[in-house]
């Protein structure tokens, strides 16, 4: 009896220091329902880094658990608060949906740790909601359609109609294109997210009101929706449809299944493409595509992205997790080597980076991916940086 | 007023209508005449547009598709009757609820299984995929047309079925008293799982016809089932005649809603309050009438004479 307490104890022992040797990552995303589809690409990405990384940052082991937000900021408020108390996570990262970060935030934020955003970036937590442990691997949500107004002001549209989806990101992305389009808005439509499929009404209206462009934002399954109604609707001529996180890599295959071609040359703004030319974004889009067939999508690029910036900062206190004020330094600095390239952090810790405008093409190998055809802006910064208190 | 875009707002609405109109029509059917509570239902939808989409892509053609999934989903149905609805017909309500919600896990992730989590876009043939112009200013997709066509044939073709037919007879009257029924030596299990293969045939109907609209995807039941009950219970529970007007009413108030409440509220508040509110309330609408309804005519608006 008394050599299997001691046994016991043993290995108590050493599975307190098995655990005291890794860093315990959690990453929410969507795997369920029908934004799994960004989820599992964002998880093939995130495993990837760490494969990429031998599986560990500095000494540590990488142990990585995924939460399933479900698409709904009540689970992915649940998940986090799991994810934070009964896993005891040093860092948590993911979060697509806005309103599911916004719901979340405060959970890991007063437990002291590390929140890492791979996309969701809606106005308050760049501003007067900052916080010294908050960084986004992504972007501020007002910043690419503030890139795509820049575009619609220099193609000469003189007016647009607007239809975006009724939550936090959708108003992002209407407040973003209004702030940088010189032109008239003749009306602006908010749909029930995520319900609503069929805009059979809010085309019609768009189409009446003899707007000479429409700007829309639907991210995931809603965006494929909207692109084969806009089709149907044979507004191409009439109505030059301009978007912002619509078309990506994960609705391009389907498009290319259902030889959908008017989506081809279609133009759209982002902060990555997979051709941008350097080592890390060279290695990640290769392997990837090695490895499930696909072109990564701008989600899985930031959830890569997010990977090796927490790489930064464990090795930067040679795996001293509890060192948190260097391992922001070290976070802050940026250093780590980005998909998109050379970015620097702002007060607020959101990425100040360029901004391109992708079009979609065929590869050599006929599929249909995206380029570069110009940079919008070199080094943009998101306009809540002056609220955020930090500096 | 732009009466073009009233026109073509209203051809809209109606199209809606219709399609909610397959989906509840199987729902009121099953709920009204086998008094069971099916949650699956949407699930089937679902079932129908995926089937409907891979189909598609084997036979080269969205019309041949459909003929082939029709029976397909006919067929699911029958075996969600056989396999489970028939031991669930004795137990009350919140049993079928159980049930079938555990039913709607399992079909959910088992499309992701088969289908992956990304959907699938449904491409149709170039005669279909364009637009006509029925008067000036008026353009409408061909495939709405086709789907206001499908959705009143079919509405034609059950009160046929239910009215006029044998079948019909035997369904009515399994409603209105199941165990005569069978003493008059009906076998009524036969009919009971005809009657739910054919809401199945219905709802996966619905599913097919709206794949090349928004594409197949995963959770696309969840929705359109909620909005389903709405109708049925606005138009009387177990009533074709009722499901059919307020499948109308429905989408014409949630089309006509989404087009010109923004408008309405700018009469009296200002442009940015508009945009935010209108959107928030024409989604609340259905439901306000349906509330309405139901506190002035509890038993919706056409209950069956039988019950």
């Amino acid at each position: 009896m008394k050599k299997l307490l001691s046994a016991a104890l043993a290995a108590t022992m050493l599975t307190s220091f098995v655990q005291a040797a890794e860093v315990k990552i959690g990453f929410v995303t969507t795997l369920t329902t029908g934004g799994a589809v960004i989820g599992k690409d964002q998880e093939k990405a995130v495993n990837l880094a760490i494969e990429h990384m031998g599986g560990k940052m500095g000494d540590l082991d990488v142990n990585l658990i995924f939460a399933d937000d479900g698409f709904k900021p009540e689970t992915g408020k649940q998940v986090t608060d799991k994810l934070v108390k009964q896993d005891n996570v040093d860092i948590v990262a993911g979060y697509i949906w806005s309103n599911v970060l916004l719901a979340s935030r405060k959970s890991v934020l007063d437990a002291g740790k590390f929140l890492i955003t791979t996309n969701a970036g809606p106005g308050p937590v760049a501003g007067k909601l900052c916080h010294e442990n908050f960084f986004s691997a992504s972007w501020q949500n007002d910043e690419t359609p503030m890139a795509m107004g820049e575009v619609l002001n220099q193609k000469g549209v003189k007016s647009i109609y607007i239809i975006a989806p009724n939550y936090a990101a959708g108003k992002g992305m209407v407040a973003g294109v209004k702030r940088t389009f010189k032109g008239a808005i003749l009306g602006t439509d908010m749909t029930t997210w995520p319900t609503q499929l069929d805009f059979s009404a809010e085309l019609a209206k768009a189409k009446a009101s003899g707007a000479e462009g429409l700007f829309i934002f639907y991210p995931g399954k809603a965006g494929g929706a909207f692109m084969k109604q806009y089709q149907q609707a044979g507004l191409k001529d009439s109505l030059p449809l301009y978007t912002t996180f619509t078309v990506d890599a994960l609705s391009l295959p389907k498009f290319q299944a259902a030889e959908f071609t008017d989506v081809l040359g279609s133009q759209f703004t982002q902060q990555w493409d997979p051709t941008i030319d350097n080592e890390q974004n060279k290695r990640f889009v290769a392997d990837f595509r090695a490895k499930h067939g696909s072109y990564p999508s701008f989600y899985a690029a930031q959830a890569y992205d997010s990977m090796f910036l927490i790489k930064s900062a464990v090795e930067a206190v040679g795996g001293d997790l509890t060192d948190m004020d260097s391992m922001r330094a070290a976070m802050e600095s940026a250093s780590y080597p980005s998909v998109r390239g050379e970015y620097t952090y702002g007060n607020n810790h959101m990425p100040i980076q360029a901004y391109y405008l992708r079009e979609v093409v065929k590869d050599d190998d006929g599929n249909w991916t995206t380029k570069i055809v110009q940079t919008v802006y070199e080094a943009h910064q998101d306009i809540y940086a002056k609220d955020c208190p930090l500096k | 007023m732009d009466y073009t875009l009233l026109f073509v707002q209203m051809l809209n609405g109606l199209q809606l209508g219709l399609l909610l109109f397959l989906v509840a029509s199987g729902l009121t059917l099953v709920f009204g005449i086998l008094d069971f509570v099916n949650l699956a239902h949407g699930s089937i939808y679902m079932l129908g547009a995926f089937i409907c989409a891979s189909l598609t892509f084997v036979l080269g053609n969205f019309l041949w598709a459909v003929l082939v999934a029709l029976p397909l989903t006919g067929l699911v149905g029958y075996a969600v009757e056989l396999l489970m609805a028939r031991r669930l017909y004795d137990k009350d309500h919140l049993d079928h609820v159980l049930g079938t919600y555990g039913l709607v896990l399992v079909l959910d992730t088992l499309a992701h299984i088969i289908w992956g989590p990304a959907g699938i876009t449904v491409p149709l043939p170039a005669w279909l995929d364009g637009q006509v112009e029925l008067f000036e200013g008026a353009v409408i997709p061909v495939f709405r047309l086709l789907i206001i066509a499908t959705g009143l044939a079919v509405a034609g073709g059950l009160f046929w079925l239910v009215n006029y037919t044998r079948l019909g007879m035997l369904i009515r009257a399994g409603a209105s008293n199941r165990t005569m029924v069978s003493a008059l030596g009906i076998n009524i299990q036969t009919l009971f799982a005809l009657v739910f293969a054919l809401g199945a045939m219905l709802a996966g109907l619905a599913g097919m016809l709206i794949s090349p609209i928004t594409g197949a995807s995963i959770g696309m039941g969840g929705q359109i089932i909620i909005t389903a009950f709405v109708v049925i219970i606005i138009g009387g529970i177990g009533s074709m005649k009722g499901a059919f007007i307020a499948a109308v009413i429905i989408g014409l108030i949630d089309t006509l809603g989404r087009s010109f409440l923004d408008k309405l509220f700018m009469l009296f508040m200002n442009e940015n309050a508009a945009e935010t509110a209108a959107p928030a309330v024409s989604a609340m609408m259905i439901y306000i009438l349906m509330a309405i309804i139901l506190a002035v005519k509890p038993q919706g608006l056409f209950p069956p004479k039988v019950r």
